[in-house]
């Protein structure tokens, strides 16, 4: 099975910083990629690569046989490749409802001459995608917010809103920087069920950086650990968990 | 039927389908409360004095040209200070095609918005880099140069002296007189109002927002950010050339003085105090800063009492009030008319109890 997306020996320089040095990963279609490390290891600059907000100092990003280095941002949304923040992007002062029509972005076409009228094409294709939103937004259970204004939502909530945002857009390729941070117990479990939910019934690959060993343990196929800028490991969860090098960085030497 | 609480609309309303969920007015009676108001201004100019007729077209074309810098600033986040030289620019394209060329008005209306927001968008080219105080500048270089080039162009613009523009006639009607305008004022107004509001629920009008709140998140949601900020420039700018060309065809004269940075900030202000980011509060900052002059006018005649010097004293207090107007609503109520407005709906919404 090819690869969807390769990452290929990434280097990424902020001035004499050195985030990332000569990364290779692949992600096979499907699959769920954990990405773990201390803090300051390179998870978010992997992720900023791969959705275009850095630009790599080296190396090659290829998405389903596509070479992506250097698209701008938005279009490798068109291209299928969604995320979500680790402190929360939501657009706050629209409604929830906006933020996922705002998700279906890329699968509309009405401009602004045609929405300004709101004639037949425009408005039809309005009700489309509000139907296909409301499908996600059944998914999530956030059935009763859906006019709230966003930036007036609970914290966990908001998380579940962003993850609504991003598979509008319906993603191939989903990448989610620290789903689960600052939640309950309670609220994980649910973020855990979407997350495989939408790996199983959606097919989408995903790429998550996650601090929550448990989590990461039980929903990951694939494990990739950052240190300093360099990975150090990869593997399924029960190998890397052994791997000596992975609790040297996170424990210290023994 | 029962007598409800007026502010208490919502209740009670389902909706059973999505484009009924969607509607701009999905309760009857908000819809009666607007055919109402509809049918009060049409009938406007048969009650009331053509002084004040010529008062709301005035409020009308400041409504259309607050909306369209409303679209940029408030619902963008784009910075401009030249919406007084856009205005211009449709002002002067539209006049130049009537007085000079001798065009008929229905063609040099939409032609002078047309080439403003071609101007516009070209302005807001510098947006891909600059952000907030550095557009800010970039915006102001674009209301000198515009105003520099009204000025010493003659040939086309006939320099400081200004132009002598022709009343636009429809069928045999011509519309030199306020009333006549009035209607042609409506119309426009209430377009300009609607196009708006249509254009904030649909996709592009939600681009416009995004980029204004998050522009990176916007960015991975596959939204080309310099598109739609050069878009909303041009958008801005066509509201404003439409503005302008009324105005100067209103007036039946337009100079290098009606469009200087003057105008500019005091559409900024109307904004502000309106609301940004709000349709509504554009028309609400639009009515409130035209009017205000005038009912200070009338405030400092009325106890002037007739003595010139404290009348003419008051009159030159109006800048200062001016000022101070909009420095108070940036302190108690930065969102403005339409916020105010909404808090006094929802205060009764609940009356008598305060839960």
């Amino acid at each position: 099975m090819a690869p969807q997306l390769v990452i290929d020996t990434l280097t990424l320089h902020f001035g004499g910083v050195t985030a990332l040095s000569g990364v290779y990963q692949e992600v096979n279609p499907g699959d769920i990629l954990a990405v773990i490390g201390p803090n300051g290891a390179g998870k978010t600059s992997l992720l900023n690569c791969i959705s275009g907000l850095y630009r790599p100092s080296a190396g090659r990003i290829v998405f389903e046989d596509r070479e992506i280095t250097n698209l701008p941002p938005h279009r490798r949304a068109q291209l299928g490749i969604g995320r979500t923040f680790q402190n929360i992007e939501l657009f706050k002062h629209m409604t929830v409802l906006e933020n996922l029509m705002l998700g279906r972005h890329i699968h509309m076409s009405q401009g602004l001459v045609s929405g300004g009228f709101y004639w037949g094409r425009a408005r039809r294709e309005e009700e489309v995608h509000r139907r296909r939103v409301e499908e996600i937004i059944d998914f999530l259970e956030i059935e009763s917010i859906r006019h709230k204004a966003v930036g007036t939502l609970a914290y966990g909530l908001q998380k579940r809103v962003e993850l609504g945002r991003a598979l509008a857009l319906e993603p191939r390729l989903l990448l989610l920087d620290e789903p689960m941070a600052g939640m309950n117990l309670e609220e994980k479990e649910d973020m855990a069920r979407f997350i495989l939910d939408v790996a199983e019934e959606w097919g989408t690959t995903l790429i998550l950086i996650e601090h929550d060993m448990g989590v990461v343990m039980d929903i990951s196929d694939q494990v990739a650990v950052l240190d300093f800028g360099r990975k150090i490991a990869e593997g399924t969860p029960e190998e890397v968990q052994k791997n000596p090098l992975v609790v040297k960085a996170y424990l210290g030497k023994q | 039927m029962r007598s409800r609480n007026p502010f208490v609309m919502d209740c009670g309303v389902f909706t059973t389908n999505y484009r009924e969920d969607m509607a701009i007015l999905h309760h009857p009676a908000a819809k009666l409360k607007v055919l109402t108001i509809a049918a009060v201004f049409l009938f406007l100019p048969f009650f009331v004095s053509p002084y004040y007729v010529s008062v709301a077209n005035l409020i009308g074309i400041a409504i259309i040209g607050a909306i369209g810098l409303n679209i940029l600033v408030g619902f963008t986040g784009q910075i401009s200070i030249g919406h007084g030289a856009f205005m211009g620019v449709g002002a002067y394209t539209a006049g130049i095609l009537t007085a000079t060329l001798g065009w008929s008005f229905w063609i040099a209306l939409p032609a002078g918005g047309l080439m403003a927001a071609v101007i516009g968008g070209l302005f807001g080219i510098p947006s891909l880099r600059l952000k907030g105080l550095y557009l800010a500048i970039a915006t102001l270089a674009a209301q000198v140069i515009i105003e520099f080039g009204i000025v010493h162009w003659p040939a086309l613009t006939r320099g400081p002296a200004g132009m002598v523009l022709p009343a636009p006639t429809i069928g045999g009607l011509v519309l030199n007189t306020d009333t006549s305008f009035y209607y042609l004022i409506l119309t426009m107004t209430v377009a300009a109002i609607v196009f708006a509001l249509n254009i904030f629920r649909t996709r592009a009008g939600r681009a416009f927002m995004a980029v204004r709140d998050r522009d990176l998140a916007a960015s991975v949601m596959g939204i080309n950010i310099f598109k739609y900020k050069v878009t909303a420039f041009a958008l801005s700018a066509f509201y404003a050339g439409l503005a302008g060309a009324l105005w100067g065809h209103n007036l039946g004269m337009i100079s290098p003085e009606h469009f200087t940075i003057k105008v500019s900030i005091l559409y900024l202000a109307m904004i502000i105090i309106g609301g940004l980011g709000s349709v509504m509060g554009a028309i609400y900052g639009a009515c409130f800063m035209t009017l205000l002059p005038i009912v200070l006018r009338e405030l400092a005649d009325f106890f002037g009492g007739g003595f010139a010097g404290l009348t003419h004293a008051m009159l030159a207090m109006q800048e200062a009030v001016f000022g101070l107007l909009i420095i108070l609503f940036l302190v108690f109520e930065p969102e403005g008319l339409a916020k105010m407005w909404r808090n006094i709906k929802d205060y009764f919404k609940l009356w008598p109890f305060s839960y």
